[in-house]
């Protein structure tokens, strides 16, 4: 290889400006969010590891669901049934959409749609 | 030790199914046990008796619904939002106009126009995205998650009940409800017969509202139902029949 060492040192420099992120939040743990969970609840409707999942995908189900096939009513995988509705059981015990939903997804940022439509609890009690 | 295809193919078949099983398929879904059942959901606005207490009623039929489903109230007239308004009878039917003889009776006669519910509707026709569909009782939905705001529906209706967002409506929106949502600036937005309500069951709003008890919502299909014997005994028009729409609000004139 021509220009061996500086080749590599450059290879170096890529791979070190790249990681940027990486290095730049290298242990700082208080980065990782906490999102605040509902305190008097125990479980949410599934388990925690599904929520954390396929939490998007359910909500995508639920909407498809209730909206487009007049099924207003979600069976979980225990029996326990809920009724299909974001601001009238999700957001009931998630008070909170800053603490809960914001904190997450601005840390990866990954910016729903949700709320150009649906209401927050914390945007309707500043409304009234 | 070389692998056998045929033991390859059965490894491949036995990690899809492993991957599609992964994804864990959740709950199931079911209606509501107290959800109204109907498979053709229809209104009867009774126009004598909305004429009769007119004075004193104060439109709770479109101040309910309006508040309940956070439609805004926009000054400006073009860009407004309406699910349910009031219209004179010579604009809410202007193909009477030349019939002296009716028009001469029912001049002024405050009608109830909102999204007609149509069994042919020419809007979920025309949206290129289904945003906007005919549900199986009847009812023709909005879904705004899909809406593009192409505004074709709105080309499409021939009774205007169709409004688009022109701007940010949660400013005009003075009292909101939490249990609903807004509309954003972009989409369509129409009366959507209360199909929340329905699935808890409920009537709709503007029908529970009427101080004269004027509206009247039932199962057209259900040969049983209160709307189908006073449909029998009414004289009952729809507005622009002749565009074979054939709405679902039915109009008792006398």
């Amino acid at each position: 290889m021509y220009n061996a060492g500086k080749v590599i040192i450059f290879i170096v420099v890529l791979i070190l400006f790249f990681t940027i992120p990486m290095w730049l939040n290298l242990g700082r743990v208080e980065a990782i969010p906490k999102p605040e969970l509902p305190k008097d609840k125990a479980k949410c409707i599934e388990s925690k590891e599904y929520m954390r999942a396929y939490h998007m995908k359910l909500l995508d189900d639920w909407r498809k669901q209730a909206i487009r096939e007049n099924k207003h009513v979600y069976v979980a995988k225990d029996g326990e049934k809920y009724f299909i509705s974001l601001q009238k059981t999700c957001m009931k015990c998630h008070n909170n959409k800053e603490k809960f939903c914001d904190s997450c997804h601005n840390f990866v940022v990954t910016h729903q749609d949700c709320w150009s439509c649906h209401i927050a609890p914390e945007v309707a009690e500043k409304w009234q | 030790m070389a692998i056998k295809r045929r033991d390859l193919l059965k490894l491949g078949g036995l990690t899809l199914i492993g991957t599609a099983a992964s994804a864990a398929v959740g709950g199931v879904y079911t209606k509501p046990q107290e959800a109204l059942k109907g498979s053709r959901w229809a209104l009867a606005i009774d126009v004598v008796k909305c004429k009769e207490n007119r004075a004193t009623c104060g439109l709770k039929c479109v101040e309910v619904c309006h508040s309940l489903h956070n439609v805004p109230s926009i000054p400006d007239k073009k860009k407004e939002i309406k699910w349910i308004w009031e219209e004179k009878f010579e604009h809410a039917f202007p193909e009477h106009e030349a019939n002296h003889y009716l028009n001469e009776k029912l001049h002024d006669t405050p009608f109830l126009l909102l999204c007609n519910h149509c069994d042919n509707p020419p809007c979920v026709r025309v949206c290129p995205t289904k945003a906007t569909f005919k549900r199986e009782d009847g009812i023709v939905m909005m879904d705004y998650h899909r809406c593009i705001g192409c505004r074709f529906c709105m080309a499409a209706c021939p009774y205007g009940a169709r409004s688009f967002n022109w701007i940010d409506p949660r400013p005009f929106i003075a009292k909101v409800n939490p249990e609903y949502p807004s509309r954003m600036k972009g989409v369509v937005e129409k009366c959507t017969l209360c199909y929340e309500r329905i699935a808890e069951g409920k009537i709709p709003a503007c029908v529970e509202a009427c101080p004269a008890k004027a509206i009247v919502f039932g199962d057209l299909r259900n040969p049983n139902d209160e709307i189908n014997k006073i449909l029998k005994e009414r004289l009952a028009v729809r507005r622009k029949e002749e565009l074979t729409t054939y709405p679902s609000v039915f109009y008792l004139i006398g």
